[in-house]
C-alpha cells in the first residue's frame, strides 16, 4: 500500500476531545508478511482457504486458554468511560481508534458464534458473521492498537484492550495475515539473535569501537565485554542500544556504571537482544522461546545476576513473565531481584554512595520524564509501589539539575503512549504514528514553554526510535529525545572512586 | 387458584433458574479458564489482601471510572447505590419477620427509587447525547436502560399513583419461596413491574450484567504484583516445561 500524504496535527495548549471522523484511518494498514517470513514462525504463508472456521475455531481454543480474553468480551457495559483514553483515538479521531470500539471489533464475532443473544438477536446485541470485510477492519484497527494499556487503567473493570488485540493477531497469524514488520523480527531473532540481524562477530566490532570511543572521551579503560563466563552480571539489552542513535549513549552508561561500581558484568551473543516481539503478536510460544535464549545464556554463562536494559516491552516480558515462561531463577543469586531492571542496578549504586556523578555537566539540559507504557502499566521496579516512577525520577534528579514533570494525566500509570509500541514502529505506520504521538508532544511543548525543557528521557527502545522519528513533525529537535543512562554517562566522573 | 397466579409462579420459577443456574454457570466457565500470565495493572498491590482492599474500592467506590469520567462516574454510582437500597428494602416482600436493616432501610429505599431513575435518566441521555457514546451504543445497550427505568417506574407508581395490596404481593412471595402459592393481586401496574423484574433476571447471564460477576475475574484487578517473587504457571502452559534447559 502507498504511503499517503497526511497533515501532522496542530498542538493545542489544552487537550480536547476530537469529534468523531468515520473512517479516518480506515485506509492505514501495515505491510503484510510474506509467505517465507509467515512460514517460519510456522504460521501459514497466505490466507487459507476455510479462513472463517479457522479463525473461529482459533477464537474458540483462545477463549478457553486466556480467561481475560473470556471476561473481557463479556464484561463491558459500553460507558465509555475509555473512549476518550486511546492516543490513537486522540490523534486521528477515528471512532474505531476508541478502545471500546477497537473491542467491539472482536466482541461483535465473540456474540456472533458464542453467545445465546448473539446466536439468535445478532442485531439486538450488534454481533455479526465473520465476514472478509470484518477480517480487514481487523486487520486495520488491530494494527493501530500498541498494546499500552492506557484504557485498561480508566475501565471500571479494567478491561484490557491490549489483551483482544493481541488475541486478534494471534488469530490473523494463526490464518496466515501476519503483519511484516513484527514477524519479520521475530524470524530474525530465531536465526541471528537480535531484532536488527546483527551477528556475533560484528557485535563484537562494535563493542570494541565504543570502548575506544570511550577511552577516548574519559581516559578511562571502561569494558564493553561479550560472553565473559563467570560474570556476575549478565546485561540483555535491546539491540537498538548497540549503535542506534540516541539508544548507544545509555549503552555506554550502563557500561560506566558498572565500571566505576566495580561489578563484573557481561552481555551475551546468544541473548544479544533484550526485546520480544512475542508479546506484540500476542503468541505465548513465540514469547517463551525468544526468552528461553535469556535462559540459556545465563546458564551457560554461569552468571550470578541478570539485568535488564533499557527497553519497556522487555521489562514488561522480564519482569512480569519472565519467571513463568523461562523460570524459576534458582540458579541465580537470590539476594537480588531476577531479572533486575538496569535503573534498579544504578539506583542501588547510588543509593549506597558508589558512584560520582557531577550534576553540572548536564546543565545544559533541562529534562523531563516520559514513562513508557509497559514499563509504567505492565511492570514495576524496586519491591515498593510506584518504584518504576519512583526509580527512574531518581536517577534522572541524581544527575541533573533541572528536571521537570509533564502534566499529571500524561504520566505515571496515565502515561501516554509514544505512539510507536506494540509493534507499529514501522514506516509504513507512519501516519499512524505521528497521530498518535499528539497527545504526548501536546504534553511536551507544555513543559517546552513553561520550563524550556530541551531533554525528553525515556527507558525504551521503542520510545527513542519513535520520538527520533516524529519529533521532527512537530518542529521540536530529534535530539531532544534520549536515555535515562545518557544522563547517567555524562554525570559519571570516572576515575574519581577507584 | 387463577391462571394468573400459576402463569406469573412459573415465570418467577423459571426466572429464578435462568439466573442461578445461568450465572453459577458463567462463573465456574470464568473459574475454569486459566490465567497464562501475570498481567496486573498498575497500581498493583503486592499482597492478596491489597488485592483485596484494592477489588473493594473498584466495587463499592468504582475508584477506576472516578479517575477516568466524573460524570459517568456520578451517574452511574448514584443509580448503583440506590439500586442496592431498593433491593434492600424489597427484601421485606420476601422476609418475615422482617429484618432489622431492611425496616430501617425502608424510608431511604424509597428515595433511592427516585434516585434510580434519576441516574438511570442520566447515563440515558449520555448515550443519546455524547457523540463517542452514541457511537458505541447498540440496541440492547438502550434497551437494558429502558427496562430499568421501566421497573423504576412502575415501581414508584405503586407507592405514589395506584396502590397495590403488597400484603397479598408479599403473600404470593412468601408462597413462591415456600411452595405454598398464594392469589397474586391482578393489578395491571404490579403485573409489569414483575413481568419486567422476571425478563431482567432471565437476561442477566447473558447480557452485559455479567459486569457484575466478570470485575471480580478481571487479571488486570485480581492480580498481586508478585511475578518476580512466585512463580505463576498454568496448566496448559506447564506441558511446555519438558523442552527446557
Ligand atoms: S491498549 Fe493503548 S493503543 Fe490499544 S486501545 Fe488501549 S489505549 Fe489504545
Ligand atoms: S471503560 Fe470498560 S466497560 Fe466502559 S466502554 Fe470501555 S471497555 Fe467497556
Amino acid at each position: 500500500m502507498a504511503v499517503v500524504e497526511f497533515e501532522t496535527p496542530r498542538l493545542k495548549e489544552y487537550p480536547v476531545i476530537p469529534i468523531l471522523q468515520a473512517g479516518a484511518m480506515a485506509h492505514s494498514q501495515p505491510f503484510a508478511a510474506a509467505a517465507p517470513i509467515q512460514k517460519a514462525l510456522g504460521f501459514p504463508g497466505e490466507l487459507v482457504e476455510d479462513w472463517q472456521e479457522q479463525a473461529i475455531a482459533k477464537m474458540g481454543e483462545l477463549l478457553g486458554k486466556y480467561r481475560s480474553l473470556k471476561v473481557y468480551l463479556d464484561t463491558c457495559v459500553h460507558c465509555g468511560a475509555c473512549s476518550d483514553k486511546c492516543h490513537y483515538f486522540l490523534g486521528t479521531g477515528d471512532p474505531k481508534n476508541m478502545p471500546v470500539a477497537r473491542q467491539d471489533l472482536m466482541r461483535k464475532v465473540y456474540r456472533r458464534y458464542f453467545t445465546f443473544t448473539g446466536k439468535y438477536f445478532p442485531k439486538l446485541v450488534g454481533a455479526e458473521d465473520l465476514t472478509r470485510e470484518v477480517l480487514a477492519e481487523w486487520y486495520t484497527y488491530f494494527n493501530q492498537c500498541s498494546e499500552c494499556r492506557r484504557c485498561s487503567v480508566f475501565c471500571p473493570y479494567g478491561i484490557d484492550t491490549a489483551e483482544i488485540t493481541m488475541a486478534a493477531r494471534e488469530i490473523m497469524d494463526s490464518i496466515g495475515m501476519g503483519q511484516k514488520y513484527s514477524n519479520e523480527i521475530i524470524g530474525k531473532v530465531h536465526k541471528i539473535g537480535n531484532n536488527l540481524g546483527l551477528p556475533g562477530p560484528a557485535l563484537e566490532d562494535t563493542l570494541a569501537g565504543l570502548e575506544e570511543d570511550i577511552k577516548d572521551a574519559t581516559g578511562a579503560d571502561v569494558k564493553l565485554p561479550l560472553d565473559v563466563q563467570g560474570a556476575e552480571v549478565m546485561l540483555v539489552t535491546p539491540s537498538a542500544d548497540f549503535f542506534s542513535e540516541p539508544h548507544v549513549e545509555s549503552l555506554i552508561g550502563y557500561a560506566k556504571v558498572f565500571h566505576q561500581a566495580g561489578i563484573s558484568w557481561t552481555l551475551s551473543s546468544h541473548a544479544s537482544e533484550a526485546g520480544n516481539f512475542g508479546l506484540f503478536i500476542g503468541n505465548y510460544e513465540q514469547m517463551r522461546s525468544i526468552s528461553m535464549r535469556v535462559r540459556e545464556a545465563a546458564l551457560e554463562l554461569g552468571v550470578r545476576r541478570i539485568a535488564v536494559g533499557e527497553c519497556g516491552h522487555a521489562w514488561r516480558v522480564a519482569y512480569s513473565f519472565w519467571n513463568t515462561l523461562i523460570g524459576p531463577f534458582d540458579f541465580l543469586d537470590q539476594n537480588y531481584p531476577v531479572p533486575q531492571h538496569i535503573c534498579e542496578v544504578t539506583y542501588d549504586l547510588i543509593r549506597r554512595g558508589a558512584l560520582t556523578l557531577d550534576k553540572a555537566a548536564n546543565d545544559h539540559r533541562i529534562v523531563t520524564f516520559h514513562d513508557s507504557c509497559n514499563v509504567a502499566r505492565g511492570s514495576s521496579m524496586g519491591n515498593m509501589p510506584r518504584g518504576q516512577f519512583i526509580i527512574p525520577r531518581e536517577i534522572i534528579r541524581a544527575c541533573v539539575n533541572n528536571f521537570h514533570d509533564m502534566a499529571p494525566e500524561s504520566i505515571y500509570e496515565s502515561t501516554f503512549c509514544c505512539g510507536g509500541g506494540g509493534g507499529l514502529l514501522t514506516d509504513d505506520l507512519i501516519e499512524l504514528r505521528v497521530k498518535g504521538a499528539l497527545p504526548r508532544m501536546e504534553a511536551l511543548k507544555q513543559v517546552v514553554d513553561e520550563h524550556g525543557v530541551n531533554f525528553m528521557a525515556t527507558i525504551c527502545a521503542i520510545c527513542k526510535a519513535q520520538f527520533g522519528k516524529v519529533l521532527p513533525y512537530y518542529k521540536f529537535d530529534m535530539d531532544m529525545v534520549g536515555g535515562v543512562h545518557q544522563l547517567v554517562s555524562s554525570a559519571i566522573r570516572l576515575g574519581a572512586k577507584q | 387458584m387463577t391462571v394468573l397466579t400459576i402463569c406469573y409462579a412459573l415465570v418467577f420459577y423459571a426466572a429464578t433458574v435462568l439466573l442461578v443456574g445461568g450465572l453459577a454457570w458463567k462463573i465456574a466457565d470464568y473459574a475454569r479458564t486459566p490465567v497464562p500470565l501475570k498481567i496486573p495493572s498498575t497500581p498493583a498491590p503486592p499482597s492478596t489482601g491489597g488485592v483485596a482492599l484494592r477489588m473493594a474500592r473498584e466495587v463499592v467506590l468504582f475508584e477506576s471510572l472516578f479517575k477516568s469520567s466524573k460524570w459517568i462516574w456520578g451517574l452511574g454510582w448514584l443509580f448503583h447505590v440506590a439500586l442496592a437500597l431498593v433491593l434492600l428494602r424489597h427484601l421485606r416482600y420476601f422476609t418475615e419477620p422482617v429484618w432489622t436493616v431492611v425496616a430501617l432501610a425502608q424510608p431511604f429505599g424509597l428515595y433511592a427509587g427516585f434516585a434510580m431513575i434519576a441516574g438511570l435518566a442520566g447515563l440515558w441521555a449520555r448515550r443519546l447525547l455524547v457523540e463517542r457514546i452514541r457511537y458505541i451504543s447498540t440496541p440492547s445497550d438502550h434497551l437494558m436502560l429502558v427496562l430499568l427505568i421501566a421497573i423504576g417506574v412502575t415501581g414508584l407508581g405503586m407507592k405514589y399513583v395506584s396502590h397495590t395490596d403488597v400484603v397479598a404481593v408479599k403473600a404470593f412471595m412468601l408462597g413462591l419461596m415456600y411452595f405454598d402459592w398464594q392469589p397474586l393481586p391482578a393489578d395491571p401496574t404490579l403485573l409489569v413491574h414483575l413481568a419486567l423484574v422476571a425478563a431482567l433476571m432471565a437476561i442477566f447471564p447473558v447480557s452485559k450484567l455479567l459486569h457484575a460477576p466478570g470485575i471480580f475475574f478481571s487479571p488486570t484487578r485480581n492480580q498481586a504484583d508478585d511475578s518476580r517473587e512466585r512463580r505463576h504457571l498454568a496448566p496448559w502452559a506447564e506441558k511446555l516445561e519438558k523442552a527446557k534447559p
